[in-house]
Parts: structure tokens; sequence; C-alpha cells
């Protein structure tokens, strides 16, 4: 009876150590964004005396970083949408195609998985150059896309082949071409191993730094990971809007994972078990 | 006679059928082959090939062989850079393979438990990871600067005073407090992957082993663990090819040098100050050698999978 009680006390005492260590920076990053750099000094720790906006205003207009969260939107958007489309079609083909051509695709997909893309960088730079998409958003797109192929057909390929085989056999019967199974039978039960697919990508499109860093210097196509990086560095002495800048980066993620949480968590263990 | 016939009208046919089946599939993997070939596996190749050649600028067209290979191993100056780099990627790895690893198991098994809050609490170790390694960077620097120095005002009121240090301004101390700061970002990963494994474990094997009176510490050891192996693996891996890979915490908290004295100078900060901006003050890439350092990284990560591929097999085949 004293075993069960322990380890209960155990476990909240580990947590609550660790809720502290996680809570204790994102709070005096939000807590003191709203104070002067004085009273920053004085008191960290403590809500605002002085409450201010200024960084946040400031901020917001010299930075243009309305546009840097448009940018960022659009890259995210546009490249998780591609990455779901194009990655599920070829993990349709590639558990459905019994041939040694789509074997060894597949292995040459999941290669993919522990190669980090920015290796080649260096040539990526010259075709991106080549292309004379330097500078504009879209050269990080179809980066991101390919970024993304991996675990799109690592995860999608093992699902789709966990699916029945009557099901697409009875599609079949009715005379129903492959793409129209794709569509009306795969896609759709295809929903929770996409939402996998997503949320791992989206994380890290988002946050991505390296790529905007290596190719956009144009303040019109920088996204908030580059905004923030280049105002950081300009206000470092100014505090209050130092952290400004960082709360600005940080607070609508947070609230869009603190509203999407359960099925984040569910989504990337689907994912993790699946691997 | 009129079978004959059939069976040859039939052939032309039926290979037609199997041809168009064949170009359906392959219409089906076509677009996300052409991008992946385009934008991954095409320019990850090319690197080997542009580390065999030197020039400045954005086209080495110099072949020298492996001359870039040879330099970065016996010219004292890349010398000294680049080993300097791998020892202190290895020890940004070894942190978070020891530090971040087992406490993600830890706090896995403590999550997989039914308790009140358990969902509050999974949520809260996630909550780093889904923010940008930037602004996670900036922030902890902001943090530990020794000026504001919250983390030193809490050290100082606690009467830790001695311990109120420059955390990011010594040679010795700032790569691991780098490394801890990564750690406290990404350690949800790990944890929701072991949680995935833990939960994937029977009730009932744990149940009987608890009536036979196995601790918790037994049953964690004898039972949970063996059963989580390729869960284990699967983590070591991934940690081992992000960490070989990191830039983007140590961009934020030491600049592109790895500072101070570039002590906290990895592979990836090389990479990029030698093939992608060019190191001060010329600002001019060396693109071939920064081809050769991204070459070496390649081989190292591939020898790791590979060792990671050699144990995973042997024990599935133990089994």
């Amino acid at each position: 009876m004293l075993r069960p009680k322990f380890n209960r006390i155990f476990t909240y005492t580990v947590l609550s150590i660790w809720t502290l260590i996680v809570l204790f920076p994102l709070w005096t990053l939000i807590i003191n964004s709203f104070k002067p750099q004085n009273e920053i000094f004085a008191s960290p720790f403590g809500f605002p005396k002085d409450f201010t906006l200024d960084g946040y205003i400031e901020v917001w207009n010299a930075g243009h970083f309305g546009r840097y969260f448009a940018n960022s939107l659009i890259v995210t958007i546009l490249s998780l949408g591609l990455i779901l489309f194009i990655g599920s079609m070829a993990a349709y083909a590639l558990a459905k195609w019994k041939s040694p051509i789509s074997n060894f695709l597949y292995i040459f997909f999941i290669a993919g998985l522990m190669i980090p893309i920015r290796l080649g960088t260096i040539d990526l730079m010259r075709l991106i150059i080549a292309l004379n998409l330097q500078n504009t958003i879209w050269s990080l797109i179809p980066v991101y896309v390919a970024m993304g192929m991996p675990i799109a057909t690592f995860v999608l390929t093992a699902f789709i082949k966990e699916l029945p085989n009557e099901m697409f056999d009875a599609a079949k019967v009715d005379g129903a071409s492959e793409w129209q199974v794709y569509s009306k039978v795969v896609l759709p039960l295809m929903r929770p191993a996409l939402a996998t697919v997503a949320i791992f990508n989206m994380i890290k499109i988002w946050n991505d730094f390296w790529f905007p860093l290596v190719f956009i210097r144009q303040e019109s196509a920088r996204t908030v990971a580059l905004g923030v990086s280049l105002l950081f560095g300009q206000y470092h002495t100014d505090w209050t809007r130092a952290l400004a800048v960082l709360s600005l980066a940080a607070i609508p993620l947070l609230i869009l994972y603190i509203l999407l949480a359960r099925e984040f968590i569910k989504g990337l263990t689907a994912g993790a078990i699946k691997g | 006679m009129s079978q004959a016939n059939l069976s040859k009208n039939q052939k032309p046919e039926l290979l037609n059928v199997e041809n168009r089946r064949k170009l359906t599939w392959v219409l089906f993997l076509l677009p996300a082959l052409l991008v992946y070939l385009v934008f991954m596996a095409g320019p990850l190749f090319d690197s080997l090939r542009l580390s065999l050649y030197t020039g400045k600028g954005y086209s080495p067209t110099e072949f020298v062989g492996l001359q870039n290979y040879i330099d970065l191993f016996t010219v004292p100056l890349w010398r000294e850079k680049f080993f300097n780099a791998i020892i202190n990627t290895c020890i940004f790895f070894a942190i978070h393979m020891t530090i971040q690893n087992s406490l993600g198991l830890l706090f896995a098994n403590l999550l997989a438990s039914d308790f009140k809050g358990r969902n509050f609490f999974r949520t809260l170790i996630f909550t780093p990871t889904t923010l940008s390694v930037l602004v996670v960077g900036f922030l902890w620097t902001l943090i530990l600067n020794p000026n504001w120095g919250a983390v030193n005002q809490i050290l100082t009121g606690v009467g830790l005073k001695q311990f109120a240090l420059p955390w990011l301004g010594r040679e010795n101390l700032a790569l691991p407090v780098i490394a801890l700061t990564s750690v406290w970002q990404w350690i949800g990963m790990p944890t929701v992957m072991f949680l995935a494994g833990l939960t994937g474990i029977s009730e009932e094997l744990i149940e009987a082993a608890s009536i036979d009176g196995a601790s918790e510490w037994e049953i964690f050891w004898k039972i949970k663990f063996p059963l989580i192996q390729p869960v284990i693996g699967i983590i070591a891996i991934l940690t081992f090819v992000d960490n070989f890979n990191a830039f983007d915490v140590i961009y934020a908290m030491a600049g592109a040098k790895g500072e101070p004295a570039y002590s906290a100078d990895l592979l990836a900060t090389l990479f990029y100050r030698t093939g992608i901006a060019g190191e001060h003050p010329t600002g001019i890439p060396n693109m071939g050698m920064g081809a050769t350092i991204a070459t070496i990284t390649f081989l190292i990560l591939m020898s790791g999978v590979l060792v990671w591929l050699y144990f995973s097999r042997r024990n599935a085949d133990e089994k």
C-alpha cells in the first residue's frame, strides 16, 4: 500500500520540477516583453507594474512582421499541400505496385530520412540561382517539398499497406481506375496518417531558419524565422523590443499548439508506432 | 484455327493493358520522384563531385582531385578548425544522447501510468518542441545573460552565488550550456516516442509480473526496457542524425563562429562559414572546401546509419 503512494509522489515531484523548468523561460519572455527596460532589470519575475506595449508597436512597425507571417504562412501551406498530394500519390504506387522498380524507389525515398538535405546546400544554392528564384519565397517551396518526401512516403506507404485488400478489389470490380481508387477510397481513409505527416513537416518548415538564411536577403521575402534573427540582432540591447520580437514569433505557435495539443500528440504517437 | 486467330489478336492487347498499368504507376510516382531527384538527391550527390573542385565564388571549376581532403587533414589552419568542430559535434551529440534520451525515457515511463493531470504534463513537455530553435536560442541567451541574469539572480537568491557564472562566455561552459538548452527544447520528441512504445506493451504482462511480486523497478528493467529496444534504436539514430547536423541553436547562442573562441563551433557552422557565407573578413565562400566538409559529414552519418542497421537487423534475427 505504501509503494503506490510513493510512486505517485515521485511522479508528481519529477514532473512538477520539469514543469517549472519549461514554464520559467516562457513566463520570463512574455511577462518582461510588457515592461520598460529598467523594470526588466529591477524585477525580472513579477507582473509588470509599468505596463507598456511600446516594444510590440515599434517592432511591428519597424519589422514588417505582417509580411513575415504572410510569407511563412504561404510557404508552409503550399509546401504542406504539395507534400501531402504528391507524397500520397507516390505512396499509393509504392504500396500497390509490385515490382522491383517500386521496391528500389521505396528504399531510395526513405534513405532520405537519414541524410539531411542541408548537406546539399551548396548545390541547391547554385540551382536556385540558376532558376533565378533567389530572394523569393518560391526558392523555399521546392526544397521543403523534396525534404518532406522521405517521411511522407515512409509513413503513408506503411499505412496503405495495412489497409485490407478487399477494399481495393471491390472498387476495381466496380470498374474504378487507379486514379479513382486513389482519390475516392485511399485518400479519405488516409486522413490520420496524413495528419501525422502534416504535423511533422509543419514544425520543420515553419521553424526552418537555414534555407531562408541562405537563399533570401530581400526584406519582402523574409520568413518569420529570418525576420526574427535580423530584428533580434538589431535590438539586442533594447530588451523590451528584443523580447517583443521573440514573443511575436512564439505566441501564435504556442496558442495553436495549446488548442490542438491533443490531436498533435495523438498524431505524433501514431506516426511513432508505425515507425 | 479460329482459336489461333483469337490468341493472335489478343496478345498485343494484353501487353497493352500491362503497359498501361505500368504507365499509370509511373505517373503516380513521377511528381514526387522529380522533386526529390532535382531538389534533394541530385544536390546531395553533386556535392560529392563538387568536393573534388576548387575556385572562389559560385562555380568552382578547377579540378583538384582529393586536394581539398588532403588540405583539410594536413594544413594546420584547416586541420585545427576541422577537428575542433568534429570533437565539439561529438560532445554536443553525447549530451543529447545521454541526458535528453534518459530523461525522455524517465518522463515517458511516468506519463505512461494513469494519474490526474497526465494530459497536462504530456502537453507541457512537448511545448518547447513546437517553438522555433532560433527563438529558443535567443530567449536563453537573454536569460543566461550575466548583466540581467535571470538564472544568476535565482542562483544568488538560493545561496549559490558561486555558481552565478557567465554561462555563454566561458570556453569550457558555452557548448554544454547550449546543448542543455537544446535538450530543454527537444526532450518532447523522445518522450512522445518512448510513450508510444510503452503504451504498446500489454497491460496483462505488467499486471502478471506485479502479482508475482516484481517491483516497479524490476518491471521496468526486466519487461519494459527489453520490449522497447527497437524504439530506443530509432531514437538513438534520430538523435545522431539531427545533432550531427545542428546549426540553428549554435547560430542563435554563439554566432556563426561558435564563440567564444570557436569553443562551440560544430560541423554545420564550419560548413556554413566555409562553403556558404565565406570566412570573415573576405566573405568569399570556398565552395569546394565546403562540399568537402559536407561530404565528410555525410560519410560519418552513413557509417552511423549502417552500424545501426547492422545491429537492428541482428537483434531482429535473434528474436
